[in-house]
């Protein structure tokens, strides 16, 4: 399992539309990626369970990738991050 | 008469008869079924058509209300192809064999509550985008067609509205719309602002209303209902005042800003953050000629990151699309003052620390900011100007600043563009010695306020010197011509972005002395354009 964390500094927080881009990006991933925030946790592949979790900007997310590819994708996954949130 | 008391989210004026817009009530009936996967079928088949509305209703938004506007149909579609939407269906459907309209509905109302239990706003208000989806499906189910609107121009007043239904109205006959809920975080009051419509939020509707003469003041957020004849009058001189103007302006959209003697002037736009972007496009500003960097700073708790400035200064490049955006660097102390740089009190402080001196006091902030506008210059036209400067030896000390900055980028492999650097000309010193800076530098833009108030030794802050301060005064006058020739003898450009740019009383006189740019607030944009469109007489 690879993992890394990342702070939201989007105004609006893992909104809806950012959001609704991960679940694409994560669906054609082929590995499980889980993201972690707050005391709880959604599949990178729901966009409502994503959203229910309700991060804002400046909470602190972990992502954690399992799969065959994981390095790959965990570094994907960063970019991201790092571009969209 | 009656008068009811709203938010208003966008400031214009409606007069015209209520359309009360009742949704279809779609009565959804649990019907039992016998065959799950003929229901799931149904369910699939109305879930692509959906998809194909919300599609079309992208492509409508896009050009009406442009890309940003229109993203709301798209996050639509995401969620309707979400797991978790889709497995709460299909199981209601196959576990209480029951009918796709009720699986659906239940679905929708499930996801809705829980986002009207979250805590934040902006996930509570995703609590309307749940009905909205859901709505959708069930409307293709039933057949059911759209909730009629008057066939006249009309003020629509309704519970709620959702984006969908926003842009569905025909707009020449929807004069404005007043609901019951709704938040001015809600995508329809993006829409409504988007697309000019007066608007009021948070009124408590009656049916009653229908048919009545009503008039929005989106100025002040009242709502009036059969209003008396001298109130009517009222509202229709502001009304007309307010259409004439716009009809005016309109005609100024897309046109060059030159002068009749052929003279090109830069016509550039203001802003204080992001989300000022949209007025500056739909007001056709040329560029951006100030962009205050300092709300970075104020609306944070520490000093913001390499990374969140390279974000927010490349989506303005980005969104500019090649025009200029003239970026101003950190304009913090007198009347800003940000608790973690833990600036000493000071007790004059509009002449303390503050801008580029805190900027060269604390290289570190300083590169950090520098940074992240080189990095974000390799997706734009940035350009960088310096505030308060006082003396050649500044502008020395921030080329090295810039130099060590861009050899780090080098190192690095960073890319970065051949920016052009200026200063603003808001201390007397600068506007003397402004022949020797403007050796040194792209270009000059004046910053009125602070000019005034130093040259004039009046502090803007305080309302009992109301009476000495005169915004006209000929000092400050003539000092920018001063500036505009010493620029113009050194091949640069020169240009105002304090107040006094957007005063039209003196748009003619700045072109004759010569001004090679005005940036002003967004609204401005336009008169000023006609102005000096219009302008016959000489310029320098």
């Amino acid at each position: 399992m690879k993992q890394f964390n990342y702070v939201i500094t989007d105004e609006v927080g893992l909104h809806a539309r950012p959001a609704g881009l991960l679940v694409k990006q994560a669906k054609g991933a082929g590995a499980k990626i889980t993201l972690s925030c707050n005391g709880k946790s959604a599949d990178a592949t729901k966009l409502m369970a994503i959203m229910s979790m309700g991060v804002k900007k400046g909470m602190e997310v972990q992502v954690s990738v399992e799969g065959d590819n994981e390095d790959a994708v965990a570094a994907e996954m960063e970019e991201f991050f790092k571009a969209n949130l | 008469m009656e008068v009811f008391k709203g938010k208003a989210i966008f400031s214009g004026i409606a007069i015209g008869p209520v359309s009360f817009y009742a949704k279809d009530q779609m009565q959804v009936k649990r019907q039992r079924i016998e065959d799950a996967d003929a229901e799931i079928n149904r369910y699939e088949a109305a879930k692509a058509t959906a998809m194909e509305q919300l599609g079309e209703l992208y492509e409508k938004a896009v050009k009406e209300v442009g890309e940003s506007g229109a993203q709301i149909f798209e996050v639509h579609q995401m969620m309707l192809e979400d797991d978790d939407y889709n497995e709460s269906v299909y199981s209601i459907i196959k576990t209480q064999m029951v009918n796709a309209e009720y699986a659906v509905a239940t679905t929708g109302d499930n996801f809705s509550e829980m986002f009207a239990a979250m805590e934040d706003e902006y996930f509570r208000a995703r609590a309307a985008d749940m009905k909205d989806i859901s709505e959708r499906i069930l409307s293709v189910l039933t057949g059911g067609g759209q909730a009629k609107i008057s066939d006249e121009p009309s003020i629509i007043v309704a519970d709620d509205l959702a984006p969908s239904e926003t842009v569905q109205f025909d707009k020449s006959k929807l004069l404005g719309f007043v609901t019951r809920h709704g938040s001015s975080n809600s995508h329809t009051a993006i829409l409504a602002r988007t697309m000019n419509i007066p608007a009021l939020i948070q009124i408590d509707i009656q049916e009653s209303w229908n048919g009545k003469m009503a008039i929005i003041d989106g100025f002040t957020g009242d709502f009036y209902i059969d209003p008396t004849d001298a109130v009517m009058e009222v509202y229709q001189a502001k009304k007309t005042e307010q259409e004439e103007r716009r009809k005016l302006l309109a005609t100024q959209k897309g046109k060059p800003t030159v002068t009749k003697s052929g003279k090109a002037v830069k016509l550039f736009a203001n802003i204080g953050s992001v989300s000022d972007l949209a007025s500056v496009l739909e007001n056709d500003a040329g560029g951006i000629g100030l962009f205050r960097s300092e709300f970075l700073y104020l609306q944070s708790d520490t000093y913001p990151t390499e990374e969140e400035q390279f974000k927010a200064y490349k989506m303005v490049a980005e969104t500019m699309a090649g025009k200029k955006v003239i970026i101003r660097t950190l304009d913090i102390g007198a009347d800003k003052q940000v608790d973690y740089f833990n600036l000493d009190k000071e007790e004059n402080p509009a002449m303390g620390l503050r801008a580029l001196r805190i900027c060269l006091t604390r290289p570190e902030i300083f590169k950090t900011q520098l940074r992240a506008l080189l990095r974000a210059s390799a997706y734009g036209n940035i350009a960088i100007m310096y505030p308060m400067v006082t003396s050649v030896e500044e502008v020395h000390r921030i080329k090295e600043i810039v130099a060590e900055v861009k050899a780090e980028l080098d190192a690095a492999s960073i890319k970065y563009a051949d920016v052009e650097q200026g200063v603003m000309i808001e201390t007397p010193a600068a506007v003397i010695i402004s022949d020797l800076l403007a050796k040194e530098v792209d270009f000059f833009s004046i910053g009125t306020n602070d000019l005034t108030q130093y040259t004039l030794a009046i502090d803007r802050q305080n309302p009992n010197l109301d009476e000495f301060y005169n915004e006209k005064h000929e000092a400050v006058l003539r000092m920018i011509e001063m500036v505009v020739d010493n620029a113009h003898k050194e091949g640069i450009w020169a240009g105002i972005c304090g107040e006094l740019g957007a005063n039209m009383s003196l748009t003619e006189r700045f072109m004759a002395m010569g001004v090679d740019e005005l940036s002003v607030s967004p609204t401005f944009i336009l008169p000023i354009r006609q102005i000096i469109r219009d302008y016959d007489g000489p310029t320098k």
